[in-house]
């Protein structure tokens, strides 16, 4: 699947370059978190729009390899939604383009609106399994995730330092199937980016901190993580991808990264 | 002309030998890799963990479970519907069952799933009074409503083709309608019914989509209310973002799938072929 992914905007490029006939064509391509498909989707699909002789090519390999591509110079940026690691930084620039609010949402019956990072992690090791724990019901504690490749759940585990320990009822394979379970059930938990949290869920407040798009902007909700955009710092950037960098950075991004469910940072 | 029939006719074979070689190349490395015995035989699967374990007992055994349960409940309604068409209904009632029954088999799979998931998963949970519903119990009753059209047309197939004869001798002889068509009909159809049993069990283990939205998708060991993985819905839901050895592995799953269909249908080849003798 991957490769297939990696190879229809190739072939699309090269069936392009050929029809035209044009030597001119140029390509900016991006490498990396699969978590940030829908950001880097709306971004470069904007700035074609825009400037239709540039190409903005998208490989979804995960951060890691994403950051590594950077680094061997196999491609102009990479996207990793983590930070980088200090050995990393030695020789790679990280700009945050936007950041991605992980809401934790119960059933709208549910009485608990209010958790602790602490508590989560417990509710989703199996250490607190009874509501009334949490001044709610006496009910027990259904635990809804992600299937094990998500980018959210990664988010998720990571930031709750839960890594590997859940220990989940559902693992769904959708952001939408999340949000349905936990609406059908009065005794589930999950997680969703907060763009996807509709009515018929409550997205609880995180140590008192409700998500919204100011307190995931300014970190006082902390179940967040950054996109990152990664430069190499020994090389400049091509024109081509210094311009769509510049794009990604300017405000007039931000409407494409409200649109794929991320909340922009200040420009 | 006849040529081109030829071809037609051995391209299918070339894709079923294409999937096989496929399989068993791509299948096994990861399965030496892992080892045989670990693989199938481990209990822990956690594909993306630090320490990757990489056990599908946990799939095979609710793959199991859930295809036996899918039978015990859908056969033996489906049976009694057969029976119904076949033998029972006037021609009215008759034309609309069987239509009804058609009209079943060609809803896609995730109409099952998602009604499965809106109305199945809810009432399991508030009838068993359980945390969560979403279960083996109920890929089971899932699994055993999709089987139904096949069980159905395959038996009363069956049981239109034995003999007049026999029912009729059965009532002259004194036995009740009821006791003719359970002590005559139904044993004498017994290879037909036998082989939509098998068909059904295909159907019920290679189902991936209703499953999924069901069953809860964690690689438990089986529980009757508890939160279970299938063989195919552990290749659907790791496949795309899968890489190396955990790709691999999930090949590896499917060529366990993959023998489990062609052991069934080498069964139901045999079956048919008692009958036929």
């Amino acid at each position: 699947m991957k490769i297939l992914r990696a190879a229809i905007p190739m072939l699309l490029a090269a069936a392009t370059f050929t029809s035209c006939g044009s030597a001119t064509e140029k390509t900016v391509s991006t490498d990396g978190s699969t978590s940030m498909e829908k950001v880097i989707g709306y971004l470069s699909e904007a700035y074609m729009a825009d400037n239709s002789d540039v190409k903005v090519t998208y490989n979804p390999t995960g951060s890691g390899s994403g950051i590594q591509a950077v680094q061997e110079g196999r491609c102009d940026i990479g996207l990793s939604s983590r930070s980088l690691k200090d050995e990393e930084k030695a020789d790679l620039n990280e700009t945050v383009v936007a950041i991605d609010g992980i809401a934790v949402i119960v059933n709208p019956a549910n009485s608990v609106t209010d958790v602790t990072l602490d508590e989560i992690a417990q509710i989703y090791k199996g250490e607190i399994t009874n509501w009334n724990e949490l001044g709610g019901s006496d009910a027990p504690i259904v635990c809804i995730g992600r299937e094990a490749a998500s980018g959210t759940r990664d988010g998720f585990e990571s930031v709750t330092g839960t890594e590997d320990s859940c220990k989940y009822a559902q693992e769904l394979t959708s952001t939408g199937d999340v949000v349905q379970t936990v609406s059908s059930n009065p005794n589930a938990i999950g997680y969703a980016s907060l763009a996807s949290v509709s009515d018929s869920v409550t997205a609880v407040s995180v140590e008192g901190v409700a998500p919204t798009n100011d307190t995931i902007l300014n970190g006082n909700y902390k179940v967040q993580r950054n996109f990152v955009l990664v430069t190499p710092k020994n090389k400049e950037l091509s024109d081509e991808a210094q311009k769509f960098y510049d794009f990604c950075m300017s405000g007039s991004a931000d409407e494409y990264i409200i649109k794929a469910g991320a909340v922009p940072v200040e420009k | 002309m006849s040529m081109t029939f030829t071809v037609c006719g051995f391209i299918a074979v070339g894709f079923v030998l294409l999937i096989t070689i496929f399989l068993v190349v791509s299948g096994t490395p990861a399965i030496a890799e892992i080892g045989f015995i670990d693989f199938i035989f481990g209990t822990k699967w956690a594909s993306t963990a630090k320490e990757a374990s990489y056990g599908i007992l946990p799939f095979i055994m609710s793959s199991i479970y859930g295809t036996l349960g899918a039978i015990v409940i859908g056969v033996p309604l489906g049976i009694l519907c057969a029976v119904f068409l076949a033998k029972v209904a006037g021609k009215k009632s008759s034309s609309l069952v069987s239509n009804a029954v058609n009209l079943m088999s060609g809803i896609p799979s995730v109409v099952y799933g998602l009604v499965g998931m809106i109305v199945i998963v809810p009432t399991v949970r508030e009838v068993f009074d359980l945390p969560d519903g979403a279960n083996l119990f109920s890929a089971m009753i899932v699994l055993a409503i999709m089987i139904l059209p096949s069980v159905i047309s395959v038996s009363e197939t069956a049981i239109r083709a034995v003999p007049r004869e026999y029912e009729e001798a059965s009532l002259a002889l004194g036995a009740t309608k009821t006791e003719t068509i359970f002590k005559v009909i139904l044993p004498a159809a017994k290879s037909g019914i036998l082989a939509s049993v098998v068909l059904g069990i295909g159907r019920a283990i290679g189902e991936a989509m209703a499953v999924m939205m069901v069953s809860g998708n964690v690689a438990n060991m089986p529980k009757l209310f508890g939160s279970v993985r299938f063989l195919t819905t552990a290749v659907a839901s790791e496949m795309s973002y899968s890489s190396g050895l955990q790709r691999q592995a999930l090949f590896s799953v499917a060529l366990v799938l993959f023998v489990f269909i062609l052991a069934i249908n080498l069964v139901l080849n045999l079956v048919i072929k008692r009958e036929k003798k």
